[in-house]
């Protein structure tokens, strides 16, 4: 590849042109998914956004999260969204619902304030002036290497978040016909 | 390979996800929607991350990564967990009529 200057920079400019795409498409379906009516178009249009996400990840020379990406985000924690949405039952009076509540008084102000946070990130991110980075590849080696090294506390922390979670979910999602302490029962001769 | 992408352009790209998460979080009443776009507002914070872990070809950033997508695996599953029954409970799931606590 480097061989001849001009794949050089052919090649240079096509990651360019990539990142950009991706990003646009990124914003795009973002955008969209604060905007839907339907909770399934919503949680398709973060499918792709995470999917070009990831991609993005992937330009920037971190396959493994990358893969991360795809793997829990866009196949795990989605399918849990769309299993609720489907004990739910959320359909079409849900998207009129949304409808009537999605209006420009409502998001008008919101909108404006969150822009002006943007337009302050932006002036903050763009005062440092440009440097174009080389793009070195995080392989996940090093990462793994780094997760159970110096990491290792947070790995372990993490499991027990993730245990947490299960077993909060688990208690969480039973079914209670009374939801009364067990000493305010007795207490209580109503 | 020298890449013409500046960090700038993707710690914008990460803010701008934040804020459209942020917008998505403030202007919606239905708590499935709110909770998608608090995922919007985590994967920006770990497109952050790994974007300045390339920067400095340090792993620490795709290591944040990772325990943020743990955090969130877990803050979903308990969240719809909830979700579920508060909508077993009240039959709704507008916010708005929610407020036992009256707060």
């Amino acid at each position: 590849m480097r061989s001849h200057p001009l794949i050089y920079i052919a090649c240079y400019l096509k990651m360019d042109i990539a990142f950009y795409t991706t990003a646009l498409v990124t914003v795009i379906s973002t955008v969209m998914v604060i905007t839907r009516h339907n909770p399934v178009h919503a949680l398709l249009y973060l499918v792709i956004s995470l999917l070009s996400l990831s991609l993005i990840f992937f330009l920037l020379g971190a396959p493994f999260a990358a893969l991360l990406e795809i793997i829990i985000y866009a196949g795990a924690i989605m399918v849990l969204f769309i299993f609720v949405i489907m004990l739910l039952n959320l359909g079409k009076e849900t998207a009129k619902q949304e409808k009537e509540w999605l209006k420009p008084k409502v998001w008008i102000g919101p909108a404006i304030l969150s822009i002006i946070l943007f337009v302050e990130l932006f002036y903050l991110i763009m005062m440092a002036h440009a440097v174009p980075y080389s793009l070195q590849i995080v392989n996940s080696k090093v990462v793994a290497i780094s997760l159970f090294g110096p990491y290792l506390i947070g790995v372990e922390l993490a499991a027990m978040l993730l245990m947490t979670g299960v077993v909060g979910a688990a208690h969480i999602g039973q079914h209670k016909k009374i939801v009364l302490h067990r000493f305010l029962k007795e207490e209580e001769p109503l | 390979m020298k890449s013409s992408i500046s960090i700038e352009m993707i710690m914008l790209l990460a803010a701008l996800l934040f804020v459209l998460g942020l917008v998505g979080v403030v202007i919606r009443k239905n708590i499935i929607f709110m909770l998608l776009a608090v995922e919007i507002m985590l994967n920006a914070s770990g497109l952050a991350f790994v974007a300045a872990g390339s920067r400095w070809a340090q792993p620490d950033g795709q290591v944040m990564f990772i325990f943020i997508l743990a955090m969130a695996a877990a803050e979903v599953s308990v969240g719809l967990a909830l979700i579920l029954q508060i909508y077993h409970q009240h039959k709704s799931l507008d916010i708005d009529k929610l407020k036992e606590m009256k707060g």
